[in-house]
């Protein structure tokens, strides 16, 4: 909706155009006593924006507080983000469902002697092997009266993983199921635990089978329970999982399944790597920041407060007193701790796999401090059998709690509707922003009639001042050069390791940030081939364009993953907001450099290290940084992680557009 | 696995005889059997057989009406004891004497298998089939789960299955009988000891294998009159190692493949572990219409080829009206899996047609695979009165081969659900939007712009007007 001189001339056209319809349905719309006095006053309510002369006002308005009201609204964005962990806005979590709220359960687990020994036989034959003991793990299971498959699978990476040391990677999943009685095998459960090279996980496969023997002998179950050890921790759950659904999303090679269970309702996987506990986290986070419906995790809630266990969230403590100023700070460390991991993308556990597959899943972590009081194998057996015996009485999916949440603590969290206006604030800087240059723009075409006398007189159409064929060139390379950035460094490595002395994962990395850098090179290359008109126009339709392009991303991240939409509002937004190629062009340069995609991964790094109390130093934070971008890219070939094709083909071309902006000629 | 379908309600009215008939079968005959079969894994399957025969005039077609044959299938239903006491009344002897003392609901539902089962038929009473008998066929079977029930002890009597011992026969029963199974599973002589000793011993081939039973004749007066009552104890001689159990030669498994809320994809693998037979197969599907089947992308596959089934029937589904129905005769190539699979997309119901519990998902009813199985035993054929009821649940046709119906499991879709607290949001969302865009649009749409001067002197002028309308004069 333009503002100003024009739309009353094509208003007046239309009227002109078609004056019996306009008559006669003006003859509808009013009753007769306004008909009288019919040119009278423009109508108070409705009439805002047809009125132009109100529309006139609202634009000056507009155009004259902008950037106070941008001011305002981008910090109302970020205090509503910190106001999050405050008791008005953060609730009490509560159990939505039904089927597992009323019904009592008492836990029998004693196991605990048997999962100890299972673990330790578990860890001898493991060390014996080198490699997951798969025929050892079919005879206990069988033992223990399960159905026992195994799954082979393997996927050559892009390249190679250096942080988990593997590249051509095959191995087997051993999976055994139980059967429930006298059913017909249309539901089931999945209780699995991740073997990697790094994580042995023995205690954890060792309360797996001590638990599925106990499972066995008990005649409740009315859904059947997968008991799933999987080798390369996430890589064989992924493999497991696309077997099981029989679909091939990431091109893993895999044997096919041989039993199955029906629609697996649950899923619930188990860290454990040694005897005792202090504590137990647990993670949500899955894949894409997807999360399990809020009710798993009450259910576990549940069971921590009934066992007394101590249970953590991102690794803290919970705060009590909410009253005070304490528990909220405290509460405000999860949350942004939580923030970044879901905007990470990544799966924080081999649950998160499970999300894509619609199965609630999350992964407890079994966790082993100096804290002096310490719990055993039958407490955390304990809690899981409970939470597998009200997940067995689960009619439905979990559907009945929240799917989009954000925690400050295990108890409290805080939904959608609150949380979503912090980014719909910082979109409105961009919003604003965009308005105000539409109108300047359409001012600079008009000429020097500022609030003269606009009407249907107006000697230009805007439209085709605007120069849109100067905008093809910068939207079109920086397109590419995101599309280079997705494409080349995983395509190019080996050319690279010909050329350079580096490795494969290096030269994927280095290569990653070489384009990175070479596109803020651009501006320089692009300004000439732009056929320059006036050369403010044509920066402030770039401009005009890059807003609206990051506005409309950013709202689509948030609306997915709010916590990467507003991590990236956040931080793009005033720098994008700023960009012009007048004024101090250092500092805008700075600032849109430290707020590109790439810094922001840098910083969040460091914050997410400094909220863990185990701050970095920059070296480390380097290296940390490298890391991190190899493992973006791979996370993005072997499961399908999406934020790096999303900072490559979408965030990144867009910020190079801000970046071209500030160094128009 | 042929997995087991929890309650089928199948009432099949077939022609003709079941076998060579008899000339003139006693009237209101009963006879009555139990099959006890340990299995190597310690479990043990009890399989009653109840057979009810009486000669009655009902009117009867001369030929099958083909119009007339139903197929119907509850696949949600599970069997519990509600199905359990009307089966019981329609014995004889009701739960009050004979083998049907042991169907004690408690015992019956603390196993891992349970299938019951009600066939009523005509039978021919002369070889010319001018009068017919009928008759009502109940069977029940059971698992016995050792790891459930048996503690992990791996030794069964039947009070350790049923809490209940048997004492007398039936009086009403011509026949009643109870066999075990003490075929040798290892080559040396006995694994398995039965006590007390049977008197007499049975072989047949039963599901292409040769197996020997002893025989319990609870109308020999001498089996119960010894203790009052007879409490048949199983022990393993040398447990049997925990080992897979033997695959049978055709087995099936069903399942959904993909993942979202728009498309999805049944697949069906049939598996012929025959070491060098090749045998036909007739899969029956039928489909809920919901499941909008695309039949162009029906593909069966073995061993990596393309497998052309040798005839196919299709009958497409109505909205609302009738389920898919597709039935396919295909060859399984000795040792071979096929797997048939069919893509489809999920319908979106109106929102009165979801069942209460719409997030549990919509089942999809078994698959049923009927074959004739090539057995590895030449069977001789029978005659069907002399020989054991239990012979005659997988019938054998020409002694090569013996019939198998296997129903896979049923399968649990889920379809794109509403949430159904969102109606009322969504009527207010959609009525404020539409009021506000149309209000708006049809206001720019039907009115003339024209730009007014400010107006001077507003509040002077306004009253000066409400003066001339109150003289009835022209304002201003």
């Amino acid at each position: 909706m333009r503002p100003g001189a024009r739309v009353p001339g094509t208003g007046s056209a239309g009227g002109r155009g078609f004056p019996g319809l306009a008559g006669a349905s003006r003859g509808l719309s009013c009753p007769s006593w306004r008909r009288e006095k019919a040119p009278g006053p423009p109508r108070p309510a409705m009439g805002l924006l047809s009125d132009p002369v109100r529309r006139r006002a609202l634009a000056r308005l507009v155009l004259r507080l902008n950037a106070p009201l941008c001011v305002l609204s981008y910090v109302a964005g970020i205090a509503w983000f910190l106001a999050l962990a405050f008791p008005p806005l953060t609730q009490r979590t509560y159990m939505s469902e039904n089927a597992m709220g009323s019904t009592m359960v008492e836990e029998q687990f004693v196991g605990g002697d048997r999962a100890r020994s299972f673990a330790r036989d578990f860890a001898a034959h493991r060390r014996k092997s080198g490699a997951l003991p798969v025929a050892w793990l079919e005879r206990t299971m069988r033992s223990v009266g399960l159905e026992v498959y195994t799954q082979s699978f393997s996927r050559k990476l892009p390249f190679p993983d250096e942080t988990h040391e593997r590249y051509m990677v095959s191995g087997t999943n051993v999976y055994g199921i139980l059967r429930a009685p006298r059913a017909a095998s249309t539901e089931s459960l999945v209780f699995t635990v991740p073997c990697g090279s790094d994580s042995t996980n023995s205690q954890a496969v060792g309360l797996l089978l001590a638990l599925a023997a106990h499972f066995r002998g008990q005649i409740y179950w009315a859904k059947d329970i997968i008991f799933l050890v999987t080798e390369h921790d996430l890589l064989g759950t992924e493999a497991w999982l696309e077997a099981y659904h029989d679909v091939n999303v990431t091109g893993m090679q895999s044997s096919p399944l041989q039993g199955r269970a029906g629609a697996i309702q649950a899923a619930v996987a188990l860290e454990l790597s040694s005897d005792v506990v202090t504590s137990l986290d647990v993670a949500v986070e899955g894949l894409n920041g997807q999360l399990p419906n809020l009710d798993l995790l009450n259910l576990f809630q549940t069971f921590c407060q009934k066992g007394g266990l101590l249970c953590t969230l991102q690794g803290k403590l919970q705060p009590q007193d909410w009253t005070s100023l304490d528990g909220p700070l405290q509460g405000l460390q999860t949350l942004l701790l939580m923030v970044l991991q879901q905007a990470s993308g990544r799966p924080h556990g081999p649950h998160g796999l499970f999300l894509r597959y619609r199965v609630e899943a999350l992964t407890l972590r079994g966790i082993n401090s100096f804290r002096q009081y310490k719990y055993d194998l039958v407490a955390v057996g304990k809690a899981l059998e409970g939470m597998f015996r009200k997940l067995n009485h689960l009619l439905e999916r979990l559907h009945q709690s929240f799917f989009l949440y954000l925690l400050p603590a295990l108890s409290r969290f805080v939904s959608i509707g609150l949380y979503m206006p912090a980014t719909g604030f910082l979109l409105l800087v961009l919003g604003l922003k965009a308005l105000e240059l539409w109108m300047q723009l359409h001012e600079a075409g008009v000429g020097l009639d500022a609030g003269g006398r606009p009407g249907p007189s107006a000697p230009l159409p805007p439209a085709q001042g605007v120069g849109l064929a100067s905008l093809v060139a910068p939207l079109l390379v920086s397109q590419a050069m995101g599309l280079a950035l997705y494409v080349l460094p995983v395509l190019g490595q080996h050319v690279a390791t010909q050329h350079f002395p580096v490795g494969e994962a290096e030269a994927v990395v280095l290569t990653l940030l070489a384009i990175y850098v070479a596109g803020l090179a651009l501006p320089h290359n692009t300004h000439r081939v732009v056929s320059t008109q006036t050369p403010d126009r044509g920066w402030m339709a770039l401009k005009l364009v890059a807003l609206i392009y990051l506005a409309l991303q950013l709202g689509c991240i948030a609306l997915t993953n709010f916590s990467l939409g507003f991590l990236l509002a956040a931080t793009m937004v005033p720098a994008a907001t700023l960009t012009e190629p007048h004024g101090p062009r250092p500092l805008y340069a700075a600032l849109l450099v430290l707020t590109s995609p790439a810094a922001t991964l840098l910083g969040s790094l460091f914050l997410w290290r400094e909220l863990q109390e185990a701050p970095l130093s920059i070296a480390e934070g380097w290296q940390l940084f490298l890391a991190a971008l190899a493992q973006g890219v791979l996370e993005h070939y072997t499961y399908g992680a999406l934020l790096f094709p999303l900072l490559a083909l979408g965030l990144y071309p867009c910020w190079l557009l801000f970046w071209n902006v500030l160094f128009w000629k | 696995m042929a997995a087991a379908m929890p309650l089928a309600l199948v009432v099949l009215l077939l022609l003709g005889p079941g076998g060579p008939a008899l000339a003139e079968p006693p009237r209101d005959s009963l006879r009555e059997e139990l099959v006890i079969t340990p299995l190597p894994s310690g479990d043990v399957a009890a399989t009653f057989q109840f057979r009810t025969r009486w000669d009655s005039e009902l009117q009867r077609k001369g030929d099958t009406d083909h119009y007339f044959l139903r197929y119907a299938v509850l696949p949600r239903e599970v069997v519990c004891t509600e199905n359990l006491t009307p089966w019981k009344k329609l014995l004889p002897c009701s739960s009050k004497a004979g083998l049907s003392v042991l169907l004690k609901a408690d015992r019956l539902f603390h196993t891992s298998y349970h299938s019951q089962a009600v066939h009523i038929r005509p039978v021919c009473r002369n070889t010319r089939c001018t009068s017919i008998s009928w008759e009502l066929r109940q069977t029940l079977s059971v698992v016995f789960d050792a790891f459930i029930t048996g503690q992990g002890k791996k030794d069964w009597s039947l009070f350790r299955m049923f809490s209940r011992t048997l004492t007398e026969p039936c009086p009403l029963a011509s026949e009643s009988r109870v066999y075990v199974d003490i075929t040798n599973y290892s080559q040396d002589n006995e694994t398995l000891e039965v006590n007390p000793p049977p008197t007499t011993t049975y072989q047949d081939v039963i599901l292409g294998t040769r197996r020997t039973y002893a025989v319990y004749d609870l109308l020999d007066r001498a089996m119960i009159n010894n203790s009052r009552n007879l409490n048949l104890q199983l022990k393993w001689k040398k447990p049997p190692e925990n080992e897979a159990p033997l695959v049978p030669f055709l087995h099936a498994q069903r399942y959904v493949s993909g993942y979202g809320l728009q498309k999805g994809e049944l697949s069906t693998l049939l598996y012929n572990t025959h070491p060098y037979r090749a045998f036909p197969v007739l899969l029956l599907d039928s489909v809920p219409w919901y499941l909008r089947l695309y039949v162009h992308t029906l593909t069966i596959t073995s061993k990596g080829k393309e497998n052309k089934p040798s005839y196919i029937h299709y009958q497409p589904a109505q909205d609302r009206l009738q389920p898919h129905l597709l039935e396919m005769l295909i060859q399984l190539p000795a040792n071979s899996v096929t797997k048939v699979s069919i893509q489809f997309e999920r319908a979106l119901l109106k929102w009165t047609e979801y069942t209460p519990d719409p997030n549990h998902g919509f089942y999809v009813s078994p698959s049923v695979l009927s074959a004739l199985v090539p057995s590895m035993v030449a069977a001789k054929p029978v005659d069907w009165e002399e020989s054991p009821l239990f012979n005659t649940l997988f019938p054998v046709s020409d002694g090569s081969s013996y019939f198998v119906r296997l129903y896979t499991e049923p399968l649990l879709v889920n379809l794109p659900t509403p949430d159904f607290s969102m109606p009322y949001n969504v009527i207010c969302l959609t009525c404020t939007v539409v009021a506000v865009c149309y209000g708006s649009f049809y206001n720019l749409l039907t009115r003339t712009f024209h730009i007014e001067e400010p107006s001077t002197g507003g509040l002077a002028k306004r009253l000066a007007n409400l003066i001339r309308r109150a003289r009835g004069v022209p304002p201003l």
